[in-house]
């Protein structure tokens, strides 16, 4: 067999790295297009209850969040722990709500803003006292769409 | 001047790995790839000052589902452990025997079932200010659920294909006649202060 005919004196060839700048970059590219940055930092706890009839929320440019839960451990000290909206990056109270929400519509172009879901990131362990009343006050301004932020699970009992 | 003509020298590409990876790998540490899930809802409009009554519901109509301080169920009156809620809630809906302490059905046209009877259900849910959010997600979660398997119930028999295939595929006209028998009506009483 002639054709193959051991090349060489034995031992491993090299493997050319050349290329591998390429394949980082490519997967550079990938987790830069992918990513999200973190806009808001949380003041407040929220661990989302689990639910299993969940859908997924598409188009996060059309998503403003609300949260509410017990201030975070090191701001206990100063605002307590009773639970607290948070809005953007700042303890909101309810009247800011109305408020929050022209902002945030005014903020996305006319032909989305009917679209415009609030999601509500709750602590699970949150009374619905405070919730009631956020969505009392969404109601009020007319914003309508909104989505409790809850975890996927295959089984709740 | 007679110089050589030098060709430019050439940049080492050596280390061009090595930045594309740190690179990559702040955005590894950075990347969070969370997708937000959650129950979608519609809030009811707000109610004008000077509304009309609402027509009366038949009471055999309605599904009661309030919820207390305590996280405790009292469904049409009775308590109920919350693990029995999406039955109990799905012989509601259906009321596939035609009891007559259970919905009203009203023959309607529905495409692709022909005449077909849709009952009048609604549910009722109430819950007290002190009500924990996380039970109150459960009863939302057991009671959509009641709604889904019951859709999907219908859609295997009639279409052999589950409802969430059906949305999976797109399939807007088939989807649509399921809800059209199905529809999830959960209507959330104006919230007051129950106490307890």
């Amino acid at each position: 067999m002639a054709k193959f005919k051991k090349k060489g004196e034995g031992g491993t060839p090299g493997i050319s790295t050349a290329s591998l700048p390429d394949i980082i970059f490519m997967l550079l590219f990938f987790f830069m297009v992918t990513t999200v940055m973190r806009e808001t930092t949380l003041k407040v706890e929220v661990r989302t209850p689990m639910a299993t009839e969940v859908a997924k929320l598409e188009r996060k440019s059309l998503v403003s969040y609300i949260y509410i839960g017990k201030p975070i451990k090191n701001l206990q000290g100063i605002f307590g722990t009773e639970p607290r909206i948070q809005l953007n990056d700042a303890f909101a109270t309810l009247q800011q709500l109305p408020d929050f929400v022209e902002t945030e519509r005014n903020s996305r172009n006319e032909a989305e803003r009917p679209l415009l879901t609030f999601s509500l990131k709750v602590d699970k362990e949150t009374k619905m006292g405070i919730v009631t009343d956020v969505k009392q006050e969404l109601r009020k301004v007319q914003a309508l769409k909104i989505n409790y932020s809850t975890k996927k699970t295959d089984k709740l009992f | 001047m007679a110089r050589k003509k030098r060709t430019p020298p050439e940049i080492n590409a050596g280390s061009m790995a090595d930045i594309a990876f740190l690179l990559l790998i702040f955005f590894l540490v950075t990347t969070t790839m969370d997708v937000d899930t959650g129950l979608q809802r519609m809030l009811p409009p707000p109610l004008p000052p000077d509304m009309p009554k609402p027509p009366e519901i038949k009471q055999r109509n309605v599904f009661v589902v309030l919820v207390n301080a305590n996280n405790q169920l009292l469904v049409e009156g009775d308590w109920l452990d919350i693990r029995n809620l999406r039955k109990k809630a799905k012989e509601f809906i259906a009321n596939p025997l035609d009891k007559a302490d259970l919905p009203e059905k009203e023959m309607k046209e529905v495409p692709f079932f022909g005449m077909y009877p849709v009952s009048k259900q609604v549910i009722s849910l109430q819950n007290d200010r002190g009500t924990s959010y996380e039970t109150y997600i459960r009863v939302q979660n057991e009671l959509a659920a009641a709604y889904n398997e019951l859709r999907n119930e219908l859609a295997l028999s009639k279409f052999g294909k589950s409802y969430d295939d059906l949305v999976r595929l797109g399939d807007k006209e088939k989807t649509d006649a399921i809800k059209a028998i199905y529809p999830q009506r959960i209507s959330e009483a104006e919230p007051k202060n129950i106490g307890g």
